[in-house]
């Protein structure tokens, strides 16, 4: 027996300390799997954040490499420039070498001349078009000779090799420009036309317009010369620019004015207007297309860049420049400017040394690095803007390494206004993408949180009064038997898939409302009307009739009226349509109140976001009404007030709380619904509250542009940001209502 | 209240009341009224639909027009002046109607607009015919004969649609076979050739130079090659048999055209049917359309893939969000210590309920498909690179962006469920010596587990339902196969999928013909409200009688 006992206590405590331990396992799994569940909640905030935080990353720049001019015998550049890749860039000297070298660390990779004779020197040089690599070389013998840079690239297994060289598109000849030399000049290129615009030793400005012809010997091109002509300018020029189309020419003279030419016809070019582009007595000391060739940027000599562009007057010019924005360089002189390739940012250098880089749209004052002892003489930025390339008077070479991927998306820029170029004036703008590849994306937020906002705003129009109201009867004067069918039937109507609702209301209710719209303004007339006159109606009737339907059944009763009353308005509607608003009440809408019509508008939003939303606040409300302790209204009604009175006075000021979270949650709701809005509404960001205009929401615009977008690109960013946008939202209007909701809760167990 | 009359009907409240009532009825005839809409038009549309022939009177002269009617309407005479009709109707309203005439290969446009009063005669002749194609949308005109191998058949009209009958059930069975042959076996061999390339792809990565490895591989391609020339043959003489037939039709302008049978679906004559026949139509049509695949950019046709691609999704996040909403609800339930923190979790979590779904799906593009899918391409799916594997939406995503939107769903429920057992059972439980363990094992998910089931049927109600975030995470208009099969591994988590909403969107916005696709829509908007429905009353009637047995179980 003892023998016996003691296995069966052996036994008991084996099994006690597997029990333990499977207790102790137990608590661990479930300790872990709650915290986890709880992290990846937890998870999502860190990550939405985490892919927007770059955007507003402070951008770094650090020296790389600084090295002796390479070959620095042949003298100062006249002209830096970096290949894509960053890897190799060149510079030409005044006879006419093109010195391509290592940009980390100065080695010289190979190097040619240009087809100049020996006594011939380059005066001046000028990057053409950027894009294109055409680079033009003024001559001391007269003329402009034209070419290109280019790469040729090539694979072995373990590395990128690339090759330099220099192309001539036109062909080796030089442009003629008259006898002597020219003094400066500017040209401008696009697919089909370059335009030459030059200062001679006399000091006249000439201009001649080019045509690019194919030849029909070789693949080149030839430049066939279609007009020229001769600009008076009474004021020494000081720089000259040309746009890429050849529309407009810029003379900017010493006396710091600036002229603007129209110069579409080169044979008569017409001015425009000249302004004076000093600014409290600083005098300009250069300008340079800002990319793109419509803002011009104008350096000055206490250190200010201003961006200017021409905007339609109402004068007599048909158009006039206009001073947009201004940064702060440094407090002397600029003396370069060079704009990025592919983004409208700017890096300015002064005389002291310091060289800036500053964003133009989004008014970003990015870096400031002093770069050298001396004087910055040339500046080059890689096309992909990673690596900013300095020569300085001191015959050295800097280069610097850049990290700056989102320069163009800054606080101002995303809820501000913003003057973009070819803008009237500054605007809230969203367009992320176009057809034209020179195109500069707008990000302003606003237009989609107003649409998001009116969105909510005309669906809790229509959701608030029903389901606040519909809750108040449900709650305290139906009938218990009536609402077991009426609380879960609205229910439902809260799991009904958006999409549906969303389908039905751009399919169906869309074209029925622009069939009906008197129709359904009568309908807002006399349903309320109608309800009226059925209570009077039932509140006449005798009391046997009336004794036979209990109360608490009016919703019941209510049904027929309604349904009659809603079909008899509808089908009124044509009939009113055809005698009032001569058979189309859009168009007379449109004629006479200057009200436009979209097919999907607000309107139809309204009702069917509306009827996502009434459910949601429909169930929390009438919660909350029906929890009100049930003594507070038996005392009431014992001290004789009526049941209406009762409910006002007694029993909402105690629900009111609740009934108030429940709006808050509805709207929460309505902020982010999505397929509703993106199928029944145009989705065009425009900024009107009216009822009859579309609009395009957060979450609508998120859903259609997010799987377009290129990872990690600002675009992508800025659609996180929407996002984060809209989860900071809900989240915060969901927690109010939360903790109102759950103090009521315990007032109410208190009473 | 007998003495109502006493006081003043305004000063008694009962106008508010009213009113209140009404805001009640208003939401519950929007409710009924939608569901009707939607079953009314949606179960419409598989009912064979009469064919008229119509005597129109056109620019004077008469023309015969054969079509289905679409949509009555009534609109004013002035209207149809003003949208280009020139008419002098006497009557003020005017009844339009939308003719399907279908043909569009023939006319270029399925649908005309024709008005009551020229509308000459109107007839329903027995002998006109449907025939619903896998291309070009529906057919409609009269029998004139059949071909067989270019020889005419003669018979008699109604031997001939016999016939007819026969020879379009014959087709069926042929293209079932093809799409056998087609979709299974050169599936397969197409899935093997396909791994095959990506293991020398991958051997070229390795660079590993393996003459033995690459002897198998060249001789299982040679061998999959072979596979695929035998089946070519097969298919080659099927694809001959089912061309074998052609039916000529005289349509409504009095052109003979003639139809190769390969291209009939179906052929029905509606005008002939008898009610019976037509019931027992409306049930296949239902059944092709919950079992067929998509034709013509999802504008015809079933929505097979849909269906099952919902209910893949579905499941798969009902695997995942179960345990973790469950644990989590314990751990906050029964672990957690009660204190301010686990009050602001709670909070946290039901309020993520309320967070907008479209955040979800951002979220799982940013993190699962590019984060989380980018790097286990990188890792385990080099060769397949630069097409992606993981690393872009597809069912596994899915299925966790919506188990993360879901998991709320099924705490909060869980949670709920958990609270209301009462202290007592647990007490007992632990003062007869069982483990915390033990009692939350054998007593407490037991008695809590209808709540759980509530919380699942709810998450399942709404995922079932969401399409904002799928559209981000994987859900796409047409998916080329299952993501099931009978390939190794045979659940394919990195496939896309197709989605019964994202369907509705995506046929009812982006459609090229979206005229001839909405019936289509309203069918599946249909059924994917009574999948939704009935999950929600199941879930209700489960809270329901759980309430019920605790009721008991406190007293």
């Amino acid at each position: 027996m003892d023998k016996a006992n003691s296995t069966i206590e052996t036994q008991a405590k084996v099994n006690w300390r597997w029990r333990k331990i499977k207790d102790e396992l137990m608590m661990r799994v479930v300790q872990v799997g709650g915290a986890a569940v709880i992290g990846a909640i937890a998870l999502i905030f860190i990550f939405l954040l985490s892919v927007v935080y770059p955007l507003f990353e402070e951008p770094e720049i650090h020296e790389s490499a600084r090295y002796q001019l390479p070959s620095a015998a042949l003298g100062p550049s006249l002209i830096l420039g970096v290949e894509e890749q960053a890897e190799i860039a060149f510079r030409i000297t005044e006879d006419g070498s093109v010195l391509f070298f290592d940009v980390s660390n100065g080695q010289s990779v190979v190097n040619y001349k240009l087809p100049i004779s020996d006594d011939d020197a380059v005066l001046g040089m000028r990057h053409v078009s950027e894009a294109s690599r055409l680079l033009a070389a003024n001559l001391k013998s007269g003329g402009l000779l034209f070419f290109k840079h280019e790469y040729d690239l090539e694979f072995t297994e373990t590395e990128r090799i690339i090759h330099p060289k220099v192309v001539y598109p036109f062909g080796e000849e030089v442009i003629d420009l008259g006898e002597s030399a020219i003094t400066q000049f500017a040209v401008g290129e696009n697919e089909d036309n370059l335009t030459i615009f030059y200062q001679n030793q006399n000091g006249e400005l000439g201009l001649i317009g080019f045509e690019k012809a194919s030849s029909f010997i070789s693949e080149d091109v030839v430049l066939e010369e279609i007009d020229n002509s001769f600009l008076n300018s009474s004021h020494e020029p000081v720089a000259l620019l040309v746009d890429p189309e050849q529309e407009w020419a810029y003379v900017l003279d010493d006396r710091g004015t600036l002229a603007l030419y129209d110069i579409r016809d080169v044979a008569s070019p017409d001015l425009q207007e000249v302004i004076d582009v000093t600014n409290k007595s600083s005098k300009p000391t250069s300008i340079e297309w800002l990319i793109g060739g419509i803002s011009v940027l104008v350096g000055n000599d206490s250190g200010v860049v201003s961006q200017w562009f021409k905007i339609r007057s109402e004068g007599d010019v048909p158009y006039t420049l206009k001073k947009i924005r201004e940064f702060k360089v440094d407090s002397s002189a600029v003396n370069k400017m060079t704009s990025e390739q592919l983004r409208k940012g700017v890096v300015a250098a002064a005389e002291s040394g310091k060289v800036n880089f500053f964003y133009t749209t989004s008014e970003r004052d990015l870096m400031t690095i002093t770069a050298t002892e001396g004087e910055v003489q040339h500046i080059a930025i890689a096309p992909r803007s990673d690596i900013l390339l300095l020569e300085d008077s001191l015959g050295q070479l800097s280069a610097w390494d850049m990290d700056n991927h989102h320069p163009e998306s800054s606080l101002s820029g995303l809820w501000g206004k913003v003057w973009y170029e070819d803008y009237q004036k500054p605007d809230y703008v969203w367009q992320s993408s176009s057809a034209s590849s020179d195109f500069e994306p707008k990000y302003s937020l606003i237009p989609l949180t107003f649409g998001t906002i009116k969105a909510a705003f005309y669906a809790m129009l229509f959701a608030m009064p029903l389901a606040i109201c519909g809750a108040i009867f449900t709650a305290y004067f139906m009938r218990p038997k009536m609402r077991t069918l009426v609380k879960p039937s609205i229910e439902i109507m809260e799991a009904l898939p958006t999409v549906i609702l969303g389908f039905l209301a751009g399919l169906w209710l869309a074209p029925y409302i622009e069939q009906h719209l008197p129709g359904v303004v009568f309908v807002l007339i006399f349903v309320p009307l109608g309800i009226i006159l059925s209570a009077l109606i039932w509140w006449r009737l005798p009391f046997e009739i009336k004794s036979k339907i209990p109360e608490g059944w009016e919703a019941a009763i209510l049904a027929l009226p309604i349904i009659t009353i809603v079909m008899l308005c509808m089908s009124a509607s044509t009939v009113v349509e055809g005698a009032l608003f001569e058979g189309n009440i859009r168009i007379w809408m449109s004629e006479n109140l200057g009200i436009g019509f979209d097919q999907r508008n607000a309107l139809i939003i309204g009702i069917a976001m509306g009827f996502a939303v009434i459910p949601t606040i429909f169930s929390i409300a009438e919660d909350a009404i029906f929890s009100v302790p049930k003594h507070l209204t038996s005392g009431s009604l014992a001290l004789g007030a009526t049941p209406w009175q009762t409910l006002v006075r007694v029993v909402l000021p105690s629900a009111s709380p609740g009934i108030f979270s429940a709006v808050m949650i509805g709207f929460g709701r309505a902020v982010g619904e999505t397929m509703i809005v993106l199928m029944a509404t145009g989705n065009t960001p425009v900024m009107d509250f009216g009822i009859f205009e579309g609009m395009r929401t957060l979450s609508a615009n998120v859903a259609v542009e997010l799987p377009e977008s290129e990872v990690d690109s600002t675009h992508y960013r800025i659609l996180f940001l929407a996002a984060f946008v809209l989860f900071m939202f809900t989240f915060f209007f969901n927690t109010i209502a939360e903790v109102v909701r759950q103090r009521l809760r315990r007032k109410y167990a208190t009473l | 209240m007998t003495d109502n009359k006493k006081i003043g009907f305004f000063q008694s409240g009962t106008p508010w009341v009213w009113l209140n009532a009404g805001a009640v009825s208003i939401s519950m005839i929007m409710v009924i009224g939608l569901l009707v809409l939607i079953a009314v038009r949606g179960l419409g549309h598989f009912w064979p639909k009469a064919i008229w022939q119509i005597e129109y009177e056109e620019n004077g002269a008469i023309t015969k027009l054969i079509g289905e009617r679409a949509k009555t309407e009534t609109v004013s005479a002035r209207q149809l002046r003003e949208a280009g009709i020139k008419h002098n109707f006497k009557e003020e309203f005017i009844e339009r109607t939308l003719l399907k005439i279908g043909n569009r290969d023939v006319y270029g446009f399925d649908f005309r607009l024709i008005v009551a009063p020229l509308e000459k005669s109107v007839s329903l002749p027995p002998e006109l015919i449907v025939l619903e194609r896998t291309e070009w949308g529906n057919f409609y005109g009269e029998l004139v004969e059949i071909e067989e191998n270019g020889v005419t058949i003669q018979a008699g009209t109604e031997e001939l649609w016999d016939k007819l009958s026969s020879r379009v059930e014959r087709v069926a069975e042929l293209r079932e076979r093809i799409a056998g042959i087609e979709k299974s076996e050169i599936g397969a061999i197409n899935f093997k050739m396909e791994k095959l390339r990506l293991r020398t792809r991958a051997m070229e990565i390795a660079s590993r130079n393996n003459a033995e490895e690459q002897a198998e591989m060249a001789g299982t391609k040679a061998q999959l090659d072979a596979d695929y020339d035998a089946l070519k043959a097969r298919l080659d003489v099927l694809y001959a048999d089912i061309r074998r037939d052609a039916v000529t039709l005289r349509v409504m302008t009095g052109e003979e055209i003639s139809i190769n049978l390969s291209k009939v679906v179906k052929a029905t004559r509606p005008n002939a049917m008898s009610i019976l026949t037509k019931v027992q139509h409306y049930f296949g049509n239902l059944i092709d359309f919950v079992s067929d695949d998509p034709r013509e950019a999802n504008t015809e046709g079933g929505i097979f893939p849909a269906i099952f691609g919902t209910v893949m999704m579905v499941l798969l996040m009902s695997v995942i969000v179960t345990p973790f909403g469950v644990i989590a609800a314990i751990y906050l339930r029964e672990y957690a210590k009660q204190g301010f923190v686990t009050r602001l979790v709670r909070i946290s979590v039901n309020n993520l309920a309320g967070v907008p779904s479209i955040v979800y799906g951002v979220f799982g593009l940013g993190f699962f498909v590019y984060v989380l899918g980018g790097n286990i391409d990188q890792l385990f799916y080099p060769e397949a690179l630069p097409s992606p594997t993981f690393g872009s939406g597809g069912l596994m995503w899915a299925s966790l962006t919506l188990a993360l939107l879901t998991v709320p769903v099924v705490i909060v429920a869980t949670e709920e469920g958990l609270a209301r057992i009462p202290r007592a059972v647990r007490e007992g439980s632990l003062a007869l010596g069982a483990t915390k363990a033990e009692t939350l094992w054998r007593i407490v998910i037991p008695m809590a587990s209808p709540a759980m089931m509530t919380g699942l049927i709810l998450a399942v109600a709404r995922a079932a339902g969401e399409v904002a975030p799928l559209m981000l995470v994987g859900a796409v208009k047409l998916a080329p196969s299952l993501p099931l099969d009978m390939n190794a591994p045979f659940l394919h988590l990195e496939r896309k999928f197709m989605h019964l909403g994202f369907h509705i969107y995506d046929v009812g916005f982006q459609s090229p013909n979206v005229e001839a696709a909405r019936p289509l829509v309203y069918a599946t908007a249909l059924i994917l409200v009574a999948v939704i429905i009935l999950l929600n009353l199941s879930a209700i009637y489960i809270r329901n009688h759980l309430r019920e047995k605790y009721r008991t179980l406190e007293q």
